[in-house]
């Protein structure tokens, strides 16, 4: 998994609640075997006026200009300011693959679905849990100042927009960990195998249905 | 010992390590498998070298793809096709048991899984599918996961995880006639949020719930996920072990008493401490319909669409707005004034016999409404379809004017040939009425099965208690 330390981006404002990875990408895409590839397929159906199939190319199709990341201004945006319970739905990490691929590495929100939000840390995207208040506050900032940048510390564990205080989150010590050292749990797991085998002994005895 | 809930006990069941920020590693006894989400995994184990740590926990069979007709000539979208195989080898390749496309137990995963008795009380049970919250209904401890994790799974049979808080959902009073499991989630739902349960695990108790048959607990439990909860969960009873009994995957003989006897134990403990408590009246809840594009938007069949003028929060009065838009409702609108275009009975959510018997008992002699263009049930597996056909189910339906399908996700979204047009409206068994999710553009009500035959009788949705003379 790539590092994540430091981030200076462009942040993008979607100011909805609920956005579900159904919208985020859409199943026809989910057909693929592959983990990447997904990035134009981002938001597809909010993002094009046509219907996307996978396998086409997308740089001819008709983009809906009413779609925040359509507009110039947010042209190359890292950090998606978002609405409660982003990432909603499916389990598919079709969703963060597709967010990675695009550019995002950071996410806002005051609240992310459970699955999303796991899925996020092993692929190297950062969401991160903001109070309604402050939230609102950078939907404003973002709205009134183009190119309106964040630099987010993932060590520091602050957000600074560029003219003001840095804003404190919270992040889980071990996935904090795990992202600043681009680690990948499966290595991490193995460590403990004498533990897992140990585990299991004890099951078959107590519990030897289960095997 | 202090007293524990379910939830409680299961985690300390299955925990390997612990590390002193509360990361701990648990252990997993069953993973079920289908095509989406386990691709990339198998790949990424190939890639790095390593092998699978226990083949007989896993369970696979390929659902979301498969075609509702012709199985028997393939899958003639070639991407979908190349997905399904794609199991197949990864399955043959790493020596993992699987219900292929043309085996008669083939189904929906979550349908498949406690059919076979490969989901049993106290285990934890995981798959690449938030939907895996159904299996909670055994008293297992039962989510979903990403394809990084159904690698991991594959790898080392643990996950890495924090625990959960605790909540219990009591389910009080006595279901009123023609309100089911569905309608009870829908209003659970409409009432918490769709972000209600975020870091919770969800026991469900109460009258109620302990008077639903083990399928409805299913229902129940399936939608657990919709509410935003980790997983839900119902204690273990006589029903669970009588359900359990005689299953291909179940113990036996002395292995049986054994597990009888420790399951006895998967219950909260009197005095047990939960950090919250939602408690829901069921004898004034009506059957249920979403009118909007979250499944947080539902209202009573009696009620009306909602107006975005009278919500004074106003990010969720421009998702009302957005959603009405989406939907092309008008606010005030009665619900009963709501004529679907298609019906679509079916998905792990609604795709058991229970439904089926359900929904056949709605359309009795009657005759799919001609506004109505497309009405179909699809079985949750191939098992319910011939347990359906012996019953005589199928006749029913087809007589009135059902298709009568193979088994698999089939429109619940639509990633095989089975979809609403741009525009098309549905009533639908499913749980997610989000954008797009049965076909582009389409729009989704969710109901009760026996909701979904009503409006497919009717021609709009109607109360299924009146005995409408539509119905
Ligand atoms: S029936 Fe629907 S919700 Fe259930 S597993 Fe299939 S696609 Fe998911």
């Amino acid at each position: 998994m790539e590092k994540f330390e430091k981030l200076n981006g462009i942040v993008v404002p979607l100011d909805r609640s609920n956005v579900d990875t159904d919208a985020i990408i859409p199943k026809q895409f989910l057909k693929s075997v592959e983990r990447t590839g997904f990035g134009p397929n981002l938001f597809d159906e909010w993002r094009y006026l046509d219907h996307g199939e996978p396998g086409q190319d997308n740089s001819d199709r008709p983009l809906n200009p009413e779609f925040i990341l359509n507009h110039d201004r947010y042209h190359g945006a890292q950090i998606l300011l978002a609405r409660d319970n982003f990432g909603c739905g499916s389990s598919r990490e079709h969703a963060p693959w597709a967010l990675v691929d695009y550019g995002i590495k950071v996410i806002i929100a005051p609240s992310f679905a459970d699955i999303f939000f796991n899925n996020c840390f092993k692929n190297g995207l950062l969401p991160i849990v903001m109070e309604q208040a402050v939230l609102d506050g950078l939907f404003q900032q973002t709205a009134d100042t183009d190119g309106y940048r964040l630099l987010v510390d993932l060590e520091a564990q602050t957000i600074s927009p560029p003219d003001g205080e840095p804003i404190a989150f919270e992040v889980d010590s071990f996935r904090k960990h795990c992202l600043l050292n681009g680690l990948d749990d499966i290595s991490l797991t193995l460590e403990h195998v004498d533990d897992i085998r140990a585990y299991e002994q004890r099951r078959k005895q107590e519990a030897p249905w289960l095997f | 010992m202090s007293a524990k809930t379910l939830y409680d006990k299961i985690w300390d069941a299955h925990m390997v390590r612990c590390s002193e920020d509360g990361t701990a590693l648990i252990y997993i006894d069953r993973h079920l498998v289908h095509e989406v989400t386990s691709p990339q995994a198998f790949g990424g184990l190939r890639l790095a070298g390593r092998v699978l740590w226990r083949q007989s926990a896993n369970l696979a069979v390929p659902d979301h793809n498969v075609p509702t007709t012709h199985r028997d000539q393939g899958i003639s979208d070639p991407v979908s096709r190349i997905q399904v195989e794609t199991l197949d080898q990864n399955c043959e390749e790493f020596g993992i048991q699987e219900f292929s496309m043309l085996d008669p137990r083939q189904g929906i995963v979550h349908i498949v899984g406690p059919e076979q008795g490969a989901t049993l009380p106290g285990m934890t049970v995981v798959c690449g599918d938030s939907h895996t919250s159904t299996h909670g209904a055994f008293g297992a401890l039962a989510f979903g996961i990403g394809t990084s994790e159904v690698e991991h799974v594959l790898a080392t049979q643990c996950l890495i995880q924090r625990k959960s808080k605790n909540m219990r959902v009591c389910v009080e009073g006595v279901l009123p006639m023609g309100v089911t499991a569905k309608d009870i989630a829908l209003a659970i739902i409409g009432r918490m949020g769709t972000a209600g349960g975020t870091g919770y695990v969800i026991e469900f108790a109460g009258s109620v719930v302990e008077s639903l048959s083990v399928e409805g607990r299913m229902s129940l439990c399936n939608m657990t996920i919709e509410a935003g909860a980790r997983a839900g969960m119902v204690a273990v009873d006589q029903k669970t072990i009588d359900y359990v009994q005689g299953r291909p995957f179940s113990p036996t003989d002395d292995q049986w008493d054994q597990a009888v006897l420790a399951w006895a134990d998967l219950h909260s403990d009197s005095g047990a401490v939960f950090d919250a408590e939602f408690v829901l009246n069921a004898t004034d809840v009506e059957p249920q319909v979403t009118w909007g594009t979250s499944p947080e938007m539902v209202v009573p069949i009696s009620g009306k669409v909602p107006d975005p003028d009278e919500e004074t929060d106003s990010v969720k009065q421009s998702a009302m707005k957005k959603a009405l838009d989406y939907m092309d409702l008008e606010p005030g609108t009665a619900v009963v004034d709501i004529k679907p275009d298609k019906v679509f009975i079916g998905s792990c959510t609604n795709g058991r016999i229970e439904d089926l018997r359900e929904a056949a008992a709605v359309v009795g002699h009657s005759q799919v409404a001609a506004n109505i263009k497309l009405a179909m049930v699809v079985p949750g597996s191939g098992l319910v379809k011939r347990q359906a056909e012996q019953e005589g189910l199928d006749k029913i339906f087809l007589g009135a004017g059902f298709e009568w399908r193979d088994p698999g996700c089939s429109m619940c979204l639509a990633m095989n040939a089975d979809r609403l047009e741009p525009g098309e409206r549905c009533a639908s068994t499913s749980n997610r009425n989000f954008e797009g999710r049965q076909g582009q553009g389409g729009r989704t009500h969710l109901v009760s099965p026996a909701m979904a035959a009503a409006a497919a009788i009717a021609g709009h949705f109607v109360d299924v208690r009146n005995g409408d003379d539509d119905i």
